[in-house]
């Protein structure tokens, strides 16, 4: 049988979303940010939102999100994409406005920025990776890092008497009024790519019908930064970061 | 129709000025002395009026990064605060140069450094006109003079931030943020409509249209040669605007034996000392810079000429005056006055400086 008369409309079981650019990715191979990236283009195509979405990326490996997702993106400083898309939805109230943020960028130099976007109840979606680690400036420690967890800012492994706790920024978020929705998902596996694409979707539902802050959370995978395979990895993440953060909404109103 | 005269401080007239500037959004944080920015624009309501939103941030962070959020979309926004604060905004104002994203900053300048005092100073002329923020890049610097002025420059600092897609600041000062004077108000000017924004700003971030490829908004570049480049174009834009926008006012200049050089309010209590001058016979004159930067440097070379002297007088330890001797090039006597801490000097303090100093 000849290619072409594989390559036909009704044989078709999956394409890549037309948003998602042929732009080769920077991202590490079995990193979880081009998953997210393909949700998040996929969704935005889908809701039929490309003329009106302004997309607001972080400092972190995602800073180049841009290259990927052909909507119109705004890059913000380290922290402070809840404040820059606070403005930008509040400018232009009918508009899809969402940050694409990492942990350290979300949970560290920008917590008060985050908190207070969140605490206003911007009509925003917040999509937040966490993966307990720096990865673009090399894997140093995360708000996020887990106990016991080996980086290189704490080569013997994150001890609470210096570093204090991992950060569980999805819980205090979900208790402040102005948050709608703050899940925590995943995107390891089919199942869980379904359900974070379903998530993704109504955080930018309520951010269009005004229902306030969505934020979701997605556990992630760096297995660069963790120094595993990809495969060990999916392992790691699923018996060590699911058992300090464990799946599920925190909130849904 | 007869322009309507009102009485008001120098910081509610930059809030009516924004309202009928047809500026899009203010974002700011609470510091004394310039509180009633926000104050009056919260109690002006202008989001029932002219649409304008108004928001109260949770820091000058938040504040400088809200801005720069409304300015990549192509709206016309704004943020103030006063020493302290703006030095907090510095990292966001160095995001907008590199950007090169049009917004206006206003500096209601308190004693420093530190928490200081909330008395006025001009000792954030250097963090203004020499950097502030990280990497090579420039403000669009205007210096009011009076609450008329205050009221004048938020047009005129939008204008030219559009103009150039370059940030503007205007570099007030507690004096002339809380005096009250006579002032009459700009006309207003409509607000853009996005049909407006999308025609005039094509590069803003206001979603892609099928026609246009995906617009990004960013300082970053991580090619050295592409960045190097881009460095390359913001100085050519900034020998423009030096080449175009330099603005400044003479008085007495021609008939003086000494020449002073100030800004702000210091140039309102050197035009004081000019008269209390020529009573002793001293004939002296002022040039007040109204661009910080571009600093006005062949004015005062053609001021300088064939006087005695020149005083430089700032309520701050002698900053601009580096800038006045490059602009003279060593060619006379140049003297530094000014108190500090958030004193602000008297004009007999002033001709005694001269005495002093240059007699």
């Amino acid at each position: 049988m000849d290619v072409n008369e594989i390559i036909k409309p009704e044989n078709l079981v999956y394409r890549k979303p037309t948003l998602l650019n042929d732009n080769t990715m920077h991202y590490c191979p079995g990193c979880s940010h081009g998953v997210a990236h393909k949700l998040v283009a996929e969704i935005i195509e889908e809701m039929g939102m490309m003329e009106n979405t302004i997309a607001v990326s972080p400092v972190g490996c995602a800073v180049f999100a841009y290259n990927y997702i052909d909507v119109d993106w705004i890059q913000a400083a380290h922290g402070r994409a809840p404040a820059v898309a606070t403005a930008a939805k509040r400018l232009n109230p009918h508009k899809l406005v969402f940050t694409y943020q990492g942990d350290g960028d979300l949970a560290a130099i920008g917590t008060a920025e985050t908190i207070h976007a969140c605490n206003r109840g911007e009509n925003i979606t917040i999509i937040f990776i966490n993966n307990g680690i720096y990865g673009m400036t090399g894997g140093q420690m995360a708000p996020t890092t887990l106990e016991g967890m080996v980086t290189v800012t704490c080569p013997f492994g994150r001890k609470p008497e210096l570093n204090g706790y991992p950060l569980h920024i999805g819980e205090l978020l979900a208790k402040l009024k102005g948050t709608c929705y703050v899940t925590r998902q995943s995107v390891h596996t089919p199942a869980a790519i379904r359900k974070t694409k379903k998530a993704i979707m109504k955080g930018f539902e309520n951010s269009m019908n005004k229902k306030g802050t969505s934020v979701i959370e997605i556990v992630s995978t760096c297995n660069t930064g963790w120094k595993m395979s990809p495969d060990k990895a999916n392992v790691w993440m699923e018996e060590n970061m699911f058992a300090e953060y464990p799946m599920g909404d925190l909130k849904n109103e | 129709m007869s322009e309507e005269v009102k009485l008001m401080k120098g910081n509610e007239a930059i809030a009516h000025a924004a309202i009928r500037s047809g500026a899009d959004g203010y974002f700011g944080y609470p510091i004394t002395p310039q509180s009633e920015v926000m104050e009056t624009l919260m109690a002006e309501k202008p989001w029932e009026t002219t649409g304008m939103v108004v928001l109260q941030a949770e820091s000058e962070l938040a504040a400088i990064n809200m801005v720069y959020g409304g300015a990549c979309c192509g709206k016309a926004v704004m943020t103030s605060s006063s020493s302290p604060g703006i030095s907090l905004k510095q990292e966001g104002i160095s995001y907008c140069a590199g950007a090169e994203l049009p917004c206006l900053i206003l500096n209601v300048m308190r004693g420093g450094p530190g928490l200081g005092t909330i008395q006025p100073s001009q000792a954030d002329y250097y963090q203004t006109c020499k950097g502030g923020g990280h990497g090579d890049y420039r403000l669009i610097v205007l210096a009011p003079a009076s609450v008329q002025e205050m009221a004048d420059f938020v047009n005129l600092g939008f204008d030219l931030a559009f103009k150039y897609h370059n940030p503007a600041m205007i570099l007030s000062d507690g004096v002339i943020g809380q005096m009250m004077e006579k002032v009459v108000l700009p006309p207003f000017r409509p607000r853009r409509t996005e049909a407006e924004v999308r025609a005039q700003e094509p590069w803003a971030a206001q979603g892609r249209t099928p026609d246009r490829a995906r617009n990004v908004i960013t300082s970053l570049e991580m090619d050295p040669v592409v960045m190097e480049q881009r460095n390359i174009k913001l100085q050519a834009k900034y020998a423009e605007i030096e080449a175009n926008e330099v603005r400044y006012e003479t008085i007495n200049c021609e008939d003086a034996d000494y020449l002073m050089v100030a800004f702000g309010s210091m140039a309102r209590i050197a035009q004081k000392a000019i008269d209390l001058a020529k009573e002793e016979g001293i004939k002296l004159g002022l040039l007040r810079p109204i661009t910080l930067w571009p600093f006005p440097t062949k004015a005062i070379a053609e001021a300088a000429k064939g006087k005695k002297g020149v005083l430089v007088a700032e309520i701050n330890a002698g900053q601009m005056i580096d800038d006045v001797k490059l602009a003279v090039n060593c060619s006379l006597p140049v003297e530094h006055f000014g108190r500090l801490g958030g004193i602000v000097p008297s004009p007999e303090e002033v001709v005694a400086a001269i005495k002093e100093k240059l007699m």
